[in-house]
């Protein structure tokens, strides 16, 4: 009779196992999206992902390292997946490339590869488009208008005249532009399909089902995640008590725009957040403050990318402040004149 | 108050000095390879900073105004920094001969920092500027430097470990590293409006 002693735990999944988890868990907010906005969602995938790949091989190419070992990793695919799951349906082909672009080159090979991205790369190339074409990244569909497979093909090509016919304001847009009406807006029940709005409750809901999954699964803790949406809801309660007809209700930050979606998926990246317990809660709890004050008081829509990259470069910092003790070591001294 | 606030976190975030307005570069590449250094240099930028607003606008309203001889205040206000920086080394070299020897040749070099000439300019620029809108202004402006040298250079740190591709080790992935920071820095475009 065979005994295995303890530790029971299962063996250490190797990079390749833990992205394809996260790649599984993108599926139930993939399929919501895909159901919402129609085709222009897988069109964005899978022009994304070959794009990716394409760029990491001709990248380890140049660096003299083995292709194969790399891309057998998934870190690229998973990248890529994360951009196109964020860009508008049905982008122009030219704006995947540059995401994708700019997110496995700039933000990730030029620091040194997998593991060593001090910023989130998918949310380098989004931030990137974001600033360079607004317009082209502010064009979501309105749900249930979404354009058939052969339209949402014209728009990827960008061979389509008028692209602008058949645009919507996304829920935060609205919530923006109908500052006085916002009173009305939040008499609507949460599933209603309106007030988060326009299906997009059921994006997060999909998102947080994913991200559910991976902490059951244990390939991200749940530090970050709950530390953002705690501290997301929390600064939002005081001010929309305050002013419920200035200021979105928290279960509405909570459940629109790219809440769930960064809190599960981008800010757990493992390599560009804060490392110890400690500095992981900072680290979620600045990501969510943040998301509120960019959203509620800045110029753009949504904040949840622009959040984890500020978060993101304050990383290094809030891991050298949040050292834990090592056992039988005195607290380490920080700033001046400590031992660094 | 408010106002006060607002002219804070203006020049912290909203127009940081480094990130938003690329001023006071050359120090944010040159000392920022280790923390302790860069919160030695933040600590005297603060301080040379928050003087040199506060005596550039005392020099604008007492001396150049009533002589009307605004068009001399480049050059008078370069006069004041040397003033304010000679005497923030010479204190330095007392209080702290290691911070001294540490920051060597970029304490001096605080005179030439623009962001330091910058905040001066940019003060009396402002039509209503005040005694206390200047002293706040300039402190604004040094705890913005002083959060972003710092964030920075626990960043290198980091990137110093990291494989970076030959042709982009030492500055130029610093350079990269500083326009992702302000990329990201963006998200503060229209917390306050004008």
């Amino acid at each position: 009779m065979i005994r295995v002693s303890s530790p029971h735990a299962p063996p250490a999944g190797n990079t390749g196992g833990v992205m394809r988890q996260v790649l599984y868990a993108t599926l139930p907010g993939m399929a919501v999206l895909t159901w919402l906005f129609g085709p222009g969602v897988l069109l964005n995938l899978f022009w994304a992902i070959p794009m990716a790949l394409l760029v990491e091989a001709a990248i380890l190419r140049l660096r003299r390292k083995p292709v194969g070992f790399y891309l057998g990793d998934w870190s690229a695919a998973t990248s890529a997946v994360l951009l196109a799951l964020s860009l508008p349906p049905a982008s122009p082909w030219w704006l995947i490339l540059i995401g994708v672009i700019s997110a496995i080159a700039l933000a990730k090979h030029l620091y040194g590869g997998l593991g060593m991205n001090p910023f989130n790369p998918a949310m380098v190339g989004y931030v990137i488009l974001l600033v360079s074409f607004p317009v082209e990244m502010t064009r979501w569909f309105a749900p249930g208008e979404a354009p058939q497979l052969a339209e949402s093909l014209r728009l990827s090509l960008g061979t389509h005249a008028s692209p602008d016919a058949f645009s919507g304001a996304t829920p935060l847009d609205s919530f923006r532009n109908l500052a006085g009406d916002a009173a009305a807006l939040a008499q609507q029940p949460i599933l209603d399909g309106r007030l988060a709005g326009q299906g997009w409750e059921l994006v997060n809901l999909g998102f947080l089902a994913g991200g559910l999954w991976l902490l059951w699964r244990g390939v991200i803790s749940w530090h970050i995640p709950a530390a953002m949406l705690g501290a997301l809801a929390l600064t939002a309660l005081p001010f929309w008590l305050y002013d419920p007809a200035r200021f979105a209700s928290p279960q509405f930050h909570l459940l629109s725009g790219a809440a769930m979606f960064g809190a599960f998926f981008i800010a757990t990246d493992p390599v560009s957040a804060a490392t110890s317990r400690a500095g992981k809660l900072v680290f979620g709890a600045l990501i969510g403050v943040l998301v509120w004050v960019i959203r509620s008081l800045g110029g753009y829509p949504d904040g949840v990318a622009f959040a984890v990259l500020l978060l993101n470069l304050a990383a290094p910092t809030i891991d050298y402040y949040t050292r834990p003790r090592t056992y039988g070591h005195d607290k380490p001294r920080r700033g001046m004149g400590g031992d660094g | 108050m408010t106002e006060y606030v607002l002219i804070l976190i203006s020049a912290v975030l909203v127009n940081n000095f480094v990130l938003v307005q690329f001023l006071g570069l050359c120090p944010f590449m040159g000392v920022s390879n280790k923390v302790e250094t860069a919160l030695g240099m933040s600590l005297a930028t603060t301080f040379v900073l928050t003087l040199s607003s506060v005596l550039a606008y005392l020099t604008w309203s007492w001396v150049l105004v009533p002589l009307e001889l605004e068009y001399l205040r480049t050059i008078s206000f370069i006069l004041v920094i040397a003033v304010a920086v000679q005497f923030t080394e010479m204190f330095v070299h007392k209080a702290s001969p290691l911070l001294y020897r540490v920051l060597g040749v970029f304490l001096p070099l605080i005179t030439s920092n623009c962001a330091v000439l910058g905040v001066a300019l940019l003060n009396v620029r402002q039509e209503d500027a005040t005694f206390l809108t200047s002293l706040t202004y300039g402190f604004g402006a040094a705890l913005g430097f002083s959060l972003v040298l710092v964030l920075f250079a626990a960043m290198r740190e980091r990137i110093a470990m990291a494989d970076v591709p030959e042709p982009f080790r030492g500055p130029s992935i610093g350079l990269i590293t500083a326009g992702l920071m302000s990329l990201a820095f963006m998200g503060f475009t229209g917390l306050i409006q004008p």
